[in-house]
């Protein structure tokens, strides 16, 4: 396949994700919303407030890192867009591979500190208190779900001997019993625990903690800045949902499997979210480096021996 | 430089800039906002001015909305997306949280509170507004994106209401910030208030609630009538 239909392709994908990312998030607030015996807000909203953001008039600064920190973001979102393989059509050079390589489950793991690092670059320079905190909150809460996490998904690695997201994605293929679920559970159960902090809702919110710190490392950011990390967002948070689902849950066949598999994904940690309430700083980082971790561990040392 | 002749320098300074606060009496800057100078890490003296350094000199503009059908779109969007700044001035306050309840909803209007003034455009001035008060609403409303609206809620914010001979609140708030819907009572009920975000709606949808551009047209005369009634005017003119 040429560079140009790849490529075309790879937009419409990236146009798929960031309005299902957002419909996502919408759906989130219409839970939360129904679970309070409200109404909750209109479907369109997230769109409408993207508008709105971007077509705000007066637009402060406060230094070049704190232009480039949003920027960041998005590209950290699109980057881990760019290098997952979403559909798998048995043909590893296919149209929804994007451009996927040998090795891009490292390049990927590193995206998703990028992204973070800019936040914490940009927010720094806009100066509020509350900024800093949640910073080092996030990246302290970071720190501690990335360690069973990248061991865990060691364990997969070592179990199907590649570091291709596509390899991993056809070796499960033939029936759910295939699934790494199945095959290394303790591997799946240190992601599927490790998920939650990755997504970042309840109990695992004390970066943004609305309510506490303001929200955190966004304290100073308006406008455009804004609006490109609310499709930030959406797009990582879809990302997130689709790497765990091509590393345990066998990844998708079409566009309506993979909107379903990460419409479940997504909603288990908005499930948990809604049922457990905040967790302190140091309270998580003891549990992610308590259950996940542990499991994690056993679950490398399966598929090592 | 050696670390003691530092620690002499340093005193040496703030000795000196204690010594100007004393001196100046009528001046009712804090003394951690003086002009000054300060030893930087590798030995060098700088002056530091906090009042101006941290905070813009520039007047604000005024922001011609765009031409016809994109303004209109932009409208409707700004009017079904109005994010409200969390902060209770007076007793009015008490009336802003059951619209999050079951039984007002405010989020099915697209209406949502906001935490910080950087992300807002709608500012609440819930009921009377102290001097005091004032003074710290200038300032965020200063801080907030345009465009942005003002909604005035209850009668202390139209002629001072029960307040209305008080030495410590203002009567009229429209000379000192623009206001763009007035809701009328004491206290109005959460009804009211929703009534009060319908026709900001429709103001914002009709392209009338321009109020921020007034507001820097007539700086001038805005700044004269805040600073007539706030007596410790220890900030910036402009500082957003």
């Amino acid at each position: 396949m040429d560079i140009t239909s790849k490529l075309i392709y790879a937009l419409i994908g990236l146009l798929i994700v960031v309005n299902w990312g957002m419909l996502m998030s919408v759906t989130f607030r219409k839970i939360g919303a129904r679970m309070a015996g409200r109404h909750g807000i209109p479907f369109r909203q997230p769109w409408v407030n993207l508008l709105k953001n971007i077509s705000t008039r007066t637009i402060i600064t406060h230094g070049y890192m704190y232009y480039l920190g949003p920027v960041f973001r998005l590209s950290g979102g699109i980057g881990i867009f760019l290098f997952m393989p979403m559909v798998f059509t048995g043909n590893a050079d296919g149209l929804w591979t994007n451009f996927s390589f040998q090795g891009d489950l490292i390049l990927i793991l590193y995206f998703q500190v990028f992204g973070m690092l800019g936040m914490a670059m940009g927010s720094g320079e806009g100066g509020h208190p509350y900024s800093a905190m949640g910073v080092a909150r996030g990246l302290a809460q970071h720190a501690a779900v990335e360690l069973p996490l990248t061991i865990a998904i060691l364990a997969i690695a070592v179990q199907f001997d590649t570091f291709s997201i596509y390899k991993i994605v056809e070796a499960q293929q033939g029936g759910f019993q295939n699934w790494v679920l199945f095959t290394n559970p303790f591997a799946s159960a240190a992601i599927i625990l490790a998920m939650l902090g990755a997504l970042g809702h309840s109990p695992f919110n004390l970066v943004k903690a609305p309510n506490e710190i303001l929200i955190g490392p966004a304290t100073e950011y308006e406008g455009t800045y804004l609006g490109f990390m609310m499709s930030a967002g959406a797009i990582i948070h879809v990302m997130e949902a689709v790497l765990f689902m091509n590393l345990i849950f066998g990844g998708a066949t079409s566009w309506i499997e993979l909107i379903i598999k990460s419409f479940l994904i997504y909603f288990w940690s908005v499930f948990v979210g809604m049922v457990f309430p905040r967790f302190k700083i140091e309270q998580s980082v003891i549990w992610f480096f308590k259950w996940p971790l542990g499991f994690a561990i056993i679950g490398l040392l399966m598929a090592s021996f | 430089m050696s670390e003691l002749d530092l620690n002499d320098k340093m005193s040496e300074m703030l000795a000196k800039s204690e010594a100007n606060v004393k001196n100046s009496k009528k001046d009712f800057t804090r003394p951690e906002d003086e002009l000054r100078e300060v030893v930087a890490p590798d030995g060098s003296i700088i002056k530091i001015n906090p009042l101006y350094d941290y905070f813009s000199d520039e007047k604000p503009k005024e922001e011609k909305p765009r031409n016809g059908v994109v303004e209109k779109f932009l409208n409707w969007a700004r009017s079904e997306s109005i994010w409200v700044l969390g902060f209770g001035t007076g007793c009015g306050s008490i009336e802003i949280p059951p619209l999050v309840t079951p039984r007002f909803d405010m989020f099915r209007y697209g209406v949502e509170m906001r935490p910080t003034p950087r992300q807002s455009n709608a500012f609440i001035i819930s009921g009377y507004l102290s001097v005091k008060t004032l003074k710290r609403v200038i300032r965020t409303y200063e801080q907030m994106p345009s465009p942005k609206y003002i909604i005035a809620l209850g009668s202390c914010t139209i002629n001072g209401g029960m307040y209305y001979d008080s030495y410590s609140t203002i009567n009229r708030l429209d000379k000192y910030i623009p206001v763009d819907v007035y809701i009328a009572g004491c206290m109005p009920r959460p009804e009211a208030l929703l009534h009060g975000f319908a026709k900001l709606k429709q103001l914002i949808k009709d392209g009338k609630a321009e109020k921020a551009n007034e507001y820097a047209r007539n700086f001038d005369e805005y700044k004269a009538n805040q600073k007539k009634i706030i007596k410790d005017w220890n900030m910036p003119d402009y500082n957003w």
